[in-house]
């Protein structure tokens, strides 16, 4: 008797347990493969200067952190203030990767809201995006002194992103040696 | 009836018109090879939806893509590599079985196994044998009804 009443209890705790489990999944952020790998390279024009460009290699033995936005993207702007910040605190290095852009709208956005990238990489038909396994713009990586991708977030930052594991995970790689 | 012929044409040229994009290729192993690929991978931006048939910008570049790569002769699983190593397992629709996938992969065989060894326990277990007697009360009551015949 105790039997049949006890079994349909433990297997609706089963299904409650499950269900809480799905409900806190975000599906829309899908766990990157990159996580502990090497960023992928890459060789673009700098968004200023057609004649310039960067590459991977130049960003090897420091700790810096990938934005990837756009002039188009609307949630782009609700991070920008806070990269601001970041980037005047001097907490990390910001490297842009703008994406399917045009240069004038990108250059324009920036005059409008700030520049707080040391260098932006030019991606116009966004094969460096897709290298990154980039699918919602914006994106951010933060890369290790070795190259390698240490964590990757999906949609804007928010202050609490910043404050609880960009700014944490960043001092914790200064310390890494190469 | 006329008006709902005419919704049909009308929907179903729609959906034709909204389908077409003309991709071309040397030959017809790369067109279905292409058709192979677009039904496999998974459009990030919209979950449920395939490369072929999600209007989403990213699918449009992941299928340019594929094509580029079909055109240079690239295989199935060249192509398949790619697209995994960039956006991972979930890019694919049937996931490759891995330590990661395998609880994807086989808990459904698990639970289905659990049940049917639950079931047939069960059904083989001799039901336990009814308890037919009345007790004492009952037998009392039941004299009593016998004893107050309604009158006829």
């Amino acid at each position: 008797m105790q039997n049949k009443t006890l079994l349909p209890f433990l297997v609706f705790i089963l299904i409650v347990v499950f269900l809480a489990i799905g409900l806190n999944l975000k599906p829309g952020e899908v766990p990157s493969p990159f996580i502990g790998k090497p960023a992928p390279k890459f060789s673009l024009e700098t968004l200023g200067d057609k004649n310039l460009r960067i590459t991977r290699k130049e960003m090897l033995g420091k700790v810096w952190m990938l934005n990837v936005w756009a002039s188009w993207c609307a949630a782009c702007r609700d991070e920008h203030s806070l990269l601001n910040k970041i980037s005047q605190d001097g907490v990390v290095e910001i490297l842009g990767l703008n994406y399917k852009d045009t240069r004038f709208d990108a250059n324009k956005w920036l005059d409008q809201f700030g520049n707080p990238y040391s260098v932006i990489a030019f991606d116009e038909n966004g094969d460096v995006g897709i290298d990154y396994g980039v699918y919602g713009v914006p994106e951010t990586f933060v890369i290790d002194k070795n190259g390698m991708v240490r964590l990757k977030h999906i949609g804007p930052l928010t202050r609490n992103d910043i404050s609880q594991s960009i700014i944490p995970l960043v001092k914790s790689l200064e310390k890494e040696k190469i | 009836m006329c008006r709902v012929l005419v919704l049909w044409v009308y929907f179903w040229s729609v959906a034709v018109i909204g389908q077409t994009e003309i991709v071309q290729f040397d030959n017809s192993q790369q067109q279905k090879l292409y058709q192979k690929v677009i039904k496999e991978l998974r459009c990030l931006v919209c979950q449920n939806q395939n490369l072929a048939d999600s209007n989403a910008d990213l699918a449009q570049d992941l299928r340019n893509k594929s094509q580029e790569m079909i055109k240079s002769g690239k295989s199935y699983t060249e192509i398949i590599d790619y697209m995994t190593e960039r956006y991972g397992d979930f890019v694919l629709y049937r996931p490759r079985v891995r330590p990661a996938t395998l609880m994807l992969w086989f808990s459904p065989f698990v639970f289905l196994t659990g049940i049917i060894f639950i079931a047939v326990r069960r059904i083989r277990s001799p039901a336990p044998p009814a308890d037919d007697r009345f007790t004492n009360e009952e037998m009392e009551k039941a004299k009593n009804l016998l004893r107050d015949k309604p009158e006829t």
